[in-house]
């Protein structure tokens, strides 16, 4: 029973209880919406975005937060893309572009945990550079990849059967961090850092380190994204990527993250992911206008955010 | 016989003409709570008004009712014999009462004098800062309390310092009725006489003081009536002349409370095994020279004034204060290399935190969470997977031995009252099996109650044979329950007190008076010579 209740008290149950909501809701009101073609496609928006999304909750839950995901996106795009049309083997070409997306990350922790600084200006000069670097490197145009093997591209447009790889990939790495993140020392720690940094301090915790990983892992899991977004769509267009940062913090946080550290689910931010794209694409079957999506997923934000106010205030 | 009515009308005839401030049958409940139950209260004027009870008697419920932050849901308030409505802080100042509450609420980064002046800035019509005149104003309210320069940051001062800003911005609010939610609570005994002086000062012009404490001596030596509150009633009044502490404790608890202290270690128990050696232990400018033992089943005390160095020795030893430390360590008469706190916890020495919800516990994890903070990985298989099931019964373990009193172990800690969330942080320590424990200042904010128990946890501990070095700036604590005190000023050892060496004035005297003479002497040449202190 106290268990039953604890399940029904989770962030989790009530996203799921809207998102099917939603579902029915939207059935009815579309035809289109409960077909194979539209789970797909909506799957498919939100399965490369919900890694880095995976990446931002780690983050958040540390304390700490990232501006420049979007751009380390395109960069790593940007940055396989050109290795290979400069004769590099795309998957030698991956490799070293998902290291030095982890290097990018290594010099955001860096920066947050030697010189001290905030991981909010970090990130967003961060945010700056690597987008200058991704119109340096293209010279300001997309580029064209359409000679990647095949073999590559199937990582971004192959299908296992009737389910898309990126989805299969997405699916086991959502299920692999989100039992790390519940259950392994390692990812405690996190919680722990995020929670009370000195209180970890004073339990023996490296937080500094703690801290510099998750920057690292953050940025590590946003060049593996953009690499499968190359493989997609066999091009790496500079301007990529724009806004992404908003929408993953907005998923993390409607998933029950706090920017205040120390809270967080990978399964809630996912649900919050596909919250957001469900209500995207539902609005688009509706035919409402392109220009009130923004709004609307803004104010959704708003809602949940103070919805978990009221609801703490009340506890309290 | 009178009516009812004629009662209630002799008695506001009968109450006398210096009563200011009268509190009749106030009740208030919070969702199922009681916090108060038809409580009556009167403050005479040029009073001190002591409040004791242990925390959740309902003090704190009753002093925000004065001052407008909660409403009552029933009863009257009279200020002056005339019933009054108070529905907000703001209108609680017009009445004159200020309050000042336990935590610290300046701007750090502004100056004294516009802390100070906030509220009239607010209200001000002007639209420039007059900065000059703001000065002026508040050098006149520190003329009556201690000589701060109104100019400097509030982060630049010390906490006792913050606490008489705080005080001061009461009094320029030109208030009658001050009320004071354990102001000693982060001070020295020092620094705390020189808060009595002023509030004696204060009374004497005329001001009546609400005083919350839960240290018995200071309510004995400094206030003129106390009021006792237990589970939302009103126990007694008396005046302090007409009882003893014991008394008073009695009633806030409802149970005899035979000894405050657990007891000593007896002869018998004196081993004379050195559990940790401390060999001339230095840090560039906050310590030097600390040399010292810990003896198996002993509680060693460590006095001194705020800023002495106390805490600083403490986390120097244990790895906390970074690499300029030097000096020698043995644990058992093994040599131990400590560079940072990873290797003291290996070693089995731990460190309490001061300051419990800053950086004590997680107070939004789980009291399990908590509990194995130090060594999750002792919890957890070697995958490095986190054993629920493991987790869950070391804490119930703990829990059990420290009497913790909580609703579910997967509870926040933030749902726990501030002696039991104490309570997790010490079982924290205790997960990792330590030989040596350092706690600093560990019954700050701690109820009466809660306080004995964790004395008692400290003396069961020590009899087991771990290290005990308690910090604190209460000296009948370290007195009542230390074997041996030693006394920290200006970052050196000045002396050691045991057995009936073990007095107030003893260590007040290690602890400050030689300071003054070091401060008047040496300082100013080493200042001229540059030597570093």
């Amino acid at each position: 029973m106290a268990r039953l209740k604890r399940i029904a008290s989770m962030r989790e149950t009530g996203l799921i209880v809207i998102i099917a909501i939603l579902f029915i809701v939207m059935s009815f009101a579309s035809p289109y919406f409960l077909t194979w073609v539209n789970m797909r496609a909506m799957t498919m928006a939100f399965a490369v975005e919900g890694i880095v999304v995976v990446g931002m909750t780690i983050l958040l839950i540390s304390g700490g937060i990232d501006l420049s995901v979007g751009s380390v996106v395109t960069f790593a795009m940007v940055l396989a893309g050109w290795l290979f049309l400069n004769g590099v083997d795309p998957w030698t070409a991956s490799a070293i572009t998902i290291v030095a997306c982890a290097g990018v990350g290594g010099a955001m922790g860096w920066c947050v945990t030697r010189i001290g600084l905030h991981h909010f200006i970090v990130s967003l000069a961060f945010m700056v550079i690597a987008r200058g670097a991704c119109l340096l490197i293209t010279q300001g145009r997309p580029l064209g990849l359409y000679t990647l093997p095949a073999e590559f591209k199937f990582i971004g447009q192959g299908a296992i059967g009737p389910v898309p790889f990126v989805i299969i990939l997405f699916v086991v790495l959502v299920i692999v961090f989100d039992f790390m993140l519940r259950r392994t020392t390692i990812f405690r720690k996190v919680f722990y850092t995020g929670s009370n940094e000195k209180a970890a301090a004073y339990s023996g915790i490296r937080t500094k380190k703690v801290v510099f990983l998750s920057t690292v892992l953050c940025s590590t899991l946003c060049g593996i994204a953009g690499v499968i977004y190359m493989a997609r769509f066999a091009s790496a267009p500079p301007h990529f990527g724009l806004g992404m940062e908003l929408n993953v913090i907005a998923a993390a946080v409607i998933g029950g993250a706090s920017l205040n550290g120390g809270v967080g689910t990978i399964l809630g931010a996912i649900l919050g992911a596909v919250l957001l794209s469900v209500v995207t694409s539902s609005l688009a079957l509706l035919d409402v206008s392109v220009y009130w999506q923004d709004i609307i997923r803004g104010s959704i934000l708003l809602a949940a955010v103070s919805f978990d106010h009221m609801l703490n205030k009340k506890k309290a | 016989m009178l009516s009812p009515r004629e009662l209630c009308k002799s008695k506001v005839r009968a109450m006398s003409p210096q009563t200011v401030l009268k509190i009749s049958k106030i009740s208030k409940s919070f969702g199922a709570t009681q916090a108060l139950n038809a409580v009556d209260f009167e403050l005479r004027t040029g009073e001190i008004h002591a409040l004791a009870g242990e925390n959740g008697a309902g003090k704190s419920t009753l002093m925000n009712i004065i001052d407008g932050i909660h409403q009552p849901d029933s009863g009257d308030i009279y200020i002056h014999g005339k019933k009054v409505n108070i529905s907000s802080p703001a209108e609680a100042q017009q009445m004159g009462i200020g309050f000042v509450h336990q935590e610290i609420a300046l701007c750090p980064d502004i100056t004294v004098a516009e802390n100070i002046f906030m509220a009239q800035t607010n209200a001000s019509k002007s639209i420039l800062m007059n900065y000059s005149d703001l000065h002026t104003k508040a050098r006149e309210v520190f003329a009556q309390l201690s000589p701060i320069d109104p100019g400097t940051l509030v982060k630049n001062l010390s906490i006792s310092n913050q606490q008489l800003v705080e005080i001061a911005k009461a009094l320029t609010l030109d208030c009658r009725i001050l009320i004071l939610d354990e102001p000693t609570a982060a001070l020295t005994e020092t620094e705390a006489q020189v808060l009595f002086r002023i509030m004696k000062n204060l009374t004497a012009n005329g001001i009546s003081i609400i005083y919350i404490s839960h240290r018995m001596v200071e309510i004995f030596e400094n206030c003129d009536r106390v009021s006792v509150f237990r589970d939302g009633q009103h126990i007694v009044t008396n005046d302090v002349a007409d009882i003893t502490p014991d008394d008073v404790v009695n009633s806030m608890v409802g149970r005899v409370i035979d000894n405050l202290y657990p007891p000593k270690q007896s002869d018998a128990e004196v081993t004379g095994e050195v559990i940790l050696k401390v060999d001339n232990f230095c840090e560039a400018s906050r310590f030097r020279n600390v040399s010292f033992n810990v003896n198996r089943g002993e509680i060693l005390g460590m006095a001194g004034l705020i800023g002495a160095g106390r805490s600083e020795i403490a986390k120097g030893i244990c790895g906390l204060e970074g690499e300029a430390v030097t000096g020698d360590l043995s644990l058992e008469d093994q040599p131990m290399e400590i560079r940072n706190y990873q290797d003291s916890i290996a070693n089995g020495m731990v460190y309490l935190s001061e300051d419990r919800k800053g950086d004590g516990v997680f107070l939004d994890l789980s009291i399990a969470a908590n509990i194995s903070a130090l060594s999750v990985e002792q919890v957890s298989t070697n995958l490095g997977i986190v054993d629920n099931a493991r987790e869950a019964s070391q804490a119930l373990t703990l829990g059990e031995r420290l009497n913790l009193k909580y609703g579910h172990i997967n509870h926040p800690v933030s749902s726990l009252s501030g002696g039991n969330q104490q309570k997790v942080a010490i079982a924290k320590m205790l997960s990792v099996n330590p030989k040596v424990i350092f706690l600093d200042e560990p019954t700050r904010g701690v109820d009466v109650g809660a306080k004995s128990e964790i004395h008692k946890i400290l003396r069961d501990l020590a009899r087991d044979g771990v290290g005990i070095i308690v910090i604190s700036s209460e000296l009948p604590e370290l007195i009542g329950l230390c074997d041996r005190v030693m006394v920290i000023r200006d970052g050196i050892i000045s002396g050691e007190v045991d057995g009936d060496q073990m007095t107030e004035e003893n260590i007040m005297h290690l602890a400050s008076i030689a300071q003054t003479e070091a401060l008047a002497s040496t300082r100013p040449e080493q200042y001229k010579t540059g030597t570093p202190l």
